[in-house]
C-alpha cells in the first residue's frame, strides 16, 4: 500500500521529538529560531504548545530527547530541553505578545480546582475567549507541585512567577487559601464548567514494623510533604545520615535537597537494578554528581531504633532473575544500614475525599478514581472535567499541559452546546524549503558536534543554599554548537512519484542508504530487501505508488534519514523536494480548519 | 552539482566485506556531474562491484581521458591509484601502466567521445593488444561537456534536444569489439544495477581486455523524446540476452537443482565462475558469430541487446603472455635486473648489428 503523506500523522511521526512530546511542541522550528538569534519568537512558539517554556526548559521530563533522531545517529540526542531554556533566558521583553484580557466577556463562568500546570493551561486557553475563569487554590501560593515539589535549586521562583503571572494577568481570578472541601457545594455555585486539576498530592506510605516508633514522627518523612515543608520554610535542616527510599524523580529532589539542609551522608535505596529506575537518567546523574550514593537491590524490611531513636533501617538484599519477562527475587541476606533520618519517596496517590460519591460522579471500583474519558477529559457529570495528575494519577508537567489544552477544548465545546467528542482536527502545512541553487531555508549540512554538557555551579556553592540554581545554562558558544546538532526532521523529504525517471541518483547519493527503488511487496518483506535493511520497526517506511517507467516503487526508511537534502539536490526532475512540515495543532482558541491549513485529519493517539 | 559534503554518518546495519570495509569506504570525492547523470549510477555500481569483490582500494588503478565520463574516476575509491590522461589516450596510458605493474587491477573509464571519436584508434589497439583491464564506456550519444552535439554513437534519426535529427551512421562499440577479437564484450544500462554489477565484477576478473558499453543517459542533453539513449527509451527497448550471476572463488558454489535447464557456467582464470541463467534462451554467449548476429539483429529491430554478450575465457592471451614479459612488477625488480648496465646494453645492441 502506498504511504498516504496527506495524513498529517505520517510526517508528524518523522519529527521524532514532536511526536514524542505530549503537547506536540514544534522543536526543530524553535531550535532554528534560536540559531537565528530569534529568542523571543522561539519562546513564543514554545509557549503556544507547552505554555511554560522557562519552567519546562529546566524541569521537563523530556520525552522528546529519548525519541530524538540524533540519538540514533551519534548516541546522544540534541539537548532540546536546555535549548528551550536558552530561548526563555534570552527572550527579552515579550509582554506585548502575551495573551491579553479579552475585549468582550462571553458570560460563561469556569472554576478550576488547584493552581498547577493543568489548571493554568485551561485558564491560558479559555480566558482569551472571554470566559470568566476562577482558580480555587488551597495554599497561599500559585504553581502547584511545580512550586512546592520542585526544589528552587532546579527551578528559581522568579521563573515560575513570571510564567504563572503571564496567565493570571489576563484577568484570571485566583482565590488563595480556598480548599474545595465539598464538590457538592461547588457544583451548587452554578459554574458552566468545572475543571479538577488538583494533582496527586498524597505521598505513599510505607507500612513496615517501626514506622511509628520512637522519634519516627520527627525523622521519618514523606517525600513530597517534606519537600513542601522545605519550600514553605517549615523545615530548615535534616540529620546528617539520611536514607531515601525509592528511586523516582521525587527521590532525586529529596536526596539533593537533603544535601543542602545539612545531611552529609545521603543514600538512595532501590529495590531493583538501575535499568528499572523511574528517575530520569540525567536526574540520577545530577544526584550522583552531588555525591549521593545509590544502592540497588535492597528491599526495606523494618525501622531500627536504639533507646527510642532511629538508628538505621533493615533491608533484604535481593538477587533478581528474569524469566519470560517475569522478574523474581531471592533474598541473599538481611542487612542494617545506619541512618538517623528517612525520607519515603515511593510514589504519590490521588486524594478525592472531598468529592461526594452520591452526586452523579462515577468512580472506578478498583482504584477509587473518577471515571474520566481519555480523549475529552469529561467525567460522568457533563460539565465536570479532570486533567493533570488528578485525571489518571501521577505523570509529569508536560502531560498536565496537554491535558489542560484538551480539557479547554472540551469545555469550550460544552459551553457552546457542541458535543465534546467532536474534536477539532489537526492540520498540516507543507512548504518547499528550496530557496535557490543548492540553497535551502535550513542548515542542511550535517554537523558532527558532540552534545554540549550543561555547566553546573560548583558543589560548595550549591550546598550553601537550597536556592542556588545548579544549572548555569549554555554559553553562547555552546548554544551555537548545540543548535547545529538538530537534524531538522521537520524538513521532510517529499516525493512526487509521477516525476521520477528512476535514474538512481538519490539512491546512490544517500549517505545513510535509506532510499531504495525496488519491486513492490508487503511491508514486512520489503523492509528486508532495502539498501540497508529497515530493522527499526518503530520507524515508518515510505512507499510510493508504482513509478512511471518500471512500475517499481520508491521506498524510504525514515529511521536514519539525516534530512541533509542530498536526494533533493541530486534529483534531476525535482521528484524529491525538501518541504517544511508544520503540524497545525488545534486549541480551544484556534482551529486549523479555520486557519486555512491543508490536509486536516484527526490524530488519534 | 552539489556544494555540500556527503555526511560521514553511516547506517548501523550497513554490511562489511571480507576486508571489514563498508561500501562507504569505497567512495570518492563528491560528484560534480549534473544531478541525475547516468555516470553517477555507474560510479555507484563500480563501488558495489569493487566492494563485493573485496578489492583492497590501493590495489586498483583508475584510468581516464577527457569528458564527463572521464571525471567518474574521481568519484570512487579515493585511496586508489589513478591517471587522468590526454583526450582519447587512456588506452595507451593503461597499456603502459599495466606493462610496468601487472599486479594492479586496471579500470579505464571513457565515454563515447573519448573512445569512439578522438580515441577510436587507441581503443582498437588496446583490444588487439589484449591489455588486462576493464574498459568502461559510459555511452550517452552526446557531447555533454560541450552542450550536447551528437557523438559518434548517436543513432541515425535520433534527435538532439533542439529537434535536429542525426544523419551519420553510428559506431557501435560492441560490434567493433567483437570484430576486433575482444574476448569479453558486454552492454548494460546505468539504470539497471541488478544487471550491471555482476557484469562489472566478471569484467574485472576477466583474463584480458573486457569491454562494457554502458548506456548512461545524459539528463541535461539527451533524455528527451526522440533520443535513443534516454532512460525511457532504453528501458522500453532493452532486451537482455541472459542474466548472469558472478560467483567469486571464495564462495561455495551451490548446485542448482530443478530449474537449471538453461544454465551455462564459464570458469574464469582465477577460478571464479560466471553463470548464465535463462532456461528458455538459446543465446550462446561463447560463440562470436552468434553474438555478432544477435546484436546486429537487435540494432536492426531498434532494440538494445544487453547483458554479457560474448565471453571467451579459454581462448584469450593477454598482453603479458603474448609478449613474454617478466612476471614481477617493475617496481619490485631489483635495480640490477631492471637496469642491467651498459654492458648488457652493448650485448643487446650487438645482436642487431
Amino acid at each position: 500500500m502506498p504511504t498516504n503523506v496527506a495524513d498529517p500523522r505520517y510526517y508528524h511521526k518523522v519529527v521524532d521529538c514532536q511526536w514524542g512530546c505530549p503537547a506536540h511542541t514544534n522543536v526543530p522550528e524553535y531550535i532554528r529560531l534560536i540559531a537565528q538569534g530569534k529568542y523571543a519568537e522561539s519562546y513564543l512558539l514554545n509557549r503556544e504548545s507547552n505554555v511554560f517554556p522557562g519552567i519546562l526548559g529546566r524541569t521537563c521530563d523530556r520525552p522528546c530527547e529519548p525519541a530524538c533522531r540524533r540519538g540514533r545517529i551519534d548516541g546522544k540526542p540534541v539537548a532540546i530541553c536546555r535549548l528551550k531554556r536558552v530561548a526563555a533566558d534570552l527572550k527579552g521583553d515579550i509582554d506585548e505578545f502575551l495573551p491579553k484580557p479579552p475585549a468582550v466577556e462571553n458570560g460563561k463562568r469556569v472554576a478550576l480546582i488547584g493552581c498547577g500546570p493543568s489548571s493554568l493551561t485551561v485558564a491560558n486557553d479559555l480566558r482569551p475567549l472571554g470566559y470568566a475563569v476562577t482558580i480555587l487554590e488551597k495554599r497561599d501560593q500559585s504553581g502547584g507541585l511545580m512550586r512546592w515539589n520542585i526544589p528552587s535549586f532546579r527551578l528559581p521562583p522568579e521563573v515560575l512567577d513570571e510564567e504563572v503571572n503571564a496567565i493570571l494577568d489576563t484577568g484570571v481570578e485566583l482565590r488563595y487559601n480556598s480548599p474545595v472541601t465539598s464538590m457538592q457545594s461547588l457544583l451548587a455555585e452554578g459554574y458552566d464548567a468545572i475543571f479538577v486539576g488538583s494533582g496527586a498530592p498524597k505521598g505513599k506510605e510505607l507500612v513496615l514494623p517501626g514506622r511509628h516508633d520512637g522519634n519516627a514522627s520527627d525523622v521519618i518523612h514523606i517525600g513530597i510533604e517534606w519537600l513542601g515543608g522545605v519550600h514553605f520554610g517549615h523545615i530548615e535542616k535534616i540529620e546528617p545520615t539520611v536514607l531515601i527510599i525509592g528511586v523516582g524523580n521525587t527521590a532525586m529532589d529529596c536526596c539533593r535537597t537533603a544535601k543542602r539542609l545539612g545531611a552529609t551522608d545521603v543514600k538512595v535505596i532501590a529495590r531493583r537494578g538501575r535499568k528499572h529506575f523511574k528517575a530520569s537518567a540525567w536526574e540520577l546523574e545530577d544526584a550522583e554528581e552531588e555525591l549521593v550514593e545509590i544502592i540497588e537491590h535492597h528491599a526495606p524490611k523494618s525501622f531500627v531504633y536504639a533507646n527510642g531513636k532511629l538508628v538505621g533501617m533493615e533491608f533484604e538484599v535481593l538477587e533478581w532473575t528474569e524469566q519470560n519477562g517475569q522478574a523474581t527475587s531471592t533474598v541473599l541476606e538481611t542487612k542494617v544500614i545506619p541512618c538517623d533520618a528517612v525520607i519515603l519517596a515511593i510514589g504519590q496517590d490521588n486524594a478525592f475525599e472531598w468529592i461526594e460519591r452520591d452526586i452523579g460522579i462515577e468512580f472506578d471500583k478498583k482504584w477509587d478514581m473518577p471515571v474520566v474519558d481519555k480523549a475529552t477529559h469529561q467525567s460522568t457529570l457533563k460539565h465536570l472535567f479532570f486533567g493533570g495528575d488528578a485525571a489518571w494519577g501521577p505523570a509529569n508537567i508536560i502531560w498536565a499541559v496537554e491535558h489542560g489544552h484538551q480539557a479547554a477544548i472540551s469545555i469550550h465545546q460544552h459551553c457552546q452546546s457542541l458535543p465534546v467528542t467532536d474534536r477539532p482536527a489537526y492540520g498540516m502545512n507543507l512548504v518547499s524549503a528550496k530557496v535557490g541553487m543548492h540553497a535551502w531555508s535550513y542548515s542542511n549540512d550535517y554537523n558532527p558536534s558532540q552534545r554540549q554538557k550543561m555547566n553546573h555551579e560548583e558543589l560548595v556553592k550549591r550546598f550553601a543554599s537550597v536556592h542556588t540554581e545548579v544549572e548555569l545554562g549554555f554559553t553562547p558558544e555552546q548554544t551555537a554548537r548545540e543548535v547545529e546538532r538538530c537534524l531538522n526532521c521537520d524538513i521532510q523529504t517529499h516525493f512526487e512519484d509521477t516525476l521520477c525517471i528512476e535514474c538512481d541518483a538519490c539512491v546512490d547519493i544517500c549517505p545513510v542508504n535509506c532510499l531504495t527503488i525496488a519491486p513492490a511487496g508487503e511491508e514486512d518483506e520489503l523492509r528486508t530487501r532495502l539498501m540497508a535493511p529497515a530493522l527499526n520497526l518503530s520507524q515508518e517506511i515510505y512507499v510510493s505508488t508504482a513509478l512511471p517507467q518500471t512500475k517499481r516503487v520508491m521506498v524510504k526508511d525514515e529511521d536514519m534519514c539525516l534530512h541533509c537534502g542530498l536526494c533533493a539536490e541530486r534529483c534531476p526532475t525535482a521528484a524529491w523536494d525538501m518541504r517544511k512540515f508544520e503540524l497545525v495543532v488545534p486549541y480551544a482558541f484556534a482551529k486549523p480548519e479555520e486557519s486555512g491549513a491543508s490536509g486536516t485529519l484527526r490524530i488519534n493517539r | 552539482m552539489t556544494s555540500i559534503a556527503k555526511p560521514p554518518v553511516k547506517h548501523p546495519s550497513l554490511q562489511k566485506n571480507a576486508l571489514g570495509l563498508t561500501k562507504r569506504d569505497y567512495e570518492g570525492a563528491m560528484s560534480t556531474l549534473c544531478a541525475g547523470c547516468g555516470h553517477d549510477s555507474v560510479t555507484a555500481a563500480l563501488i558495489t562491484a569493487f566492494w563485493e569483490l573485496d578489492v583492497p582500494p590501493h590495489r586498483a588503478a583508475k584510468m581516464s581521458g577527457i569528458g564527463c565520463s572521464s571525471k567518474t574516476t574521481a568519484y570512487f575509491m579515493k585511496q586508489s591509484h589513478g591517471f587522468n590522461s590526454v583526450h582519447g589516450r587512456m588506452p595507451s596510458l593503461t597499456s603502459g601502466a599495466n606493462a610496468a605493474n601487472r599486479e594492479l587491477m586496471y579500470i579505464g573509464i571513457s565515454g563515447d567521445g573519448d573512445s569512439l571519436s578522438i580515441g577510436l584508434g587507441q581503443l582498437c589497439h588496446a583490444i588487439r593488444r589484449n591489455v588486462q583491464m576493464l574498459y568502461v564506456i559510459e555511452n550517452n550519444g552526446v557531447y555533454g561537456l560541450t552542450k550536447g552535439q551528437f557523438s559518434a554513437s548517436a543513432d541515425v534519426g535520433s534527435t538532439s534536444k533542439r529537434g535536429e535529427a542525426n544523419q551519420q551512421a553510428p559506431i557501435d562499440p560492441v560490434l567493433l569489439a567483437l570484430t576486433l577479437g575482444a574476448t569479453f564484450v558486454a552492454r548494460s544500462f546505468s539504470g539497471d544495477k541488478t544487471q550491471l554489477v555482476p557484469i562489472l565484477k566478471a569484467g574485472l576478473r576477466h583474463n584480458g581486455f573486457a569491454l562494457i558499453d554502458i548506456i548512461s543517459p545524459c539528463v541535461s542533453f539527451n533524455d528527451h523524446e526522440g533520443s535513443t539513449k534516454s532512460y525511457k527509451f532504453t528501458r522500453e527497448h532493452e532486451v537482455e540476452v541472459a542474466p548472469i550471476d558472478f560467483v567469486p572463488l571464495r564462495k561455495e558454489i551451490a548446485s542448482e537443482s530443478g530449474a537449471a535447464g538453461g544454465l551455462t557456467s564459464v570458469t574464469m582464470h582465477d577460478g571464479s565462475i560466471v553463470r548464465f541463467r535463462q532456461p528458455n534462451s538459446d543465446y550462446n554467449a561463447t560463440n562470436r558469430s552468434n553474438a555478432y548476429t544477435h546484436v546486429k539483429g537487435c540494432i536492426d529491430k531498434g532494440e538494445v541487446a544487453t547483458g554479457l554478450l560474448y565471453l571467451d575465457e579459454g581462448g584469450t592471451t593477454e598482453m603479458h603472455t603474448m609478449n613474454r614479459t617478466v612476471k614481477t612488477p617493475l617496481v619490485d625488480l631489483p635495480f640490477s635486473e631492471l637496469c642491467p648496465g651498459s654492458k648488457a646494453l652493448e650485448e643487446l645492441m650487438a645482436e642487431y648489428r
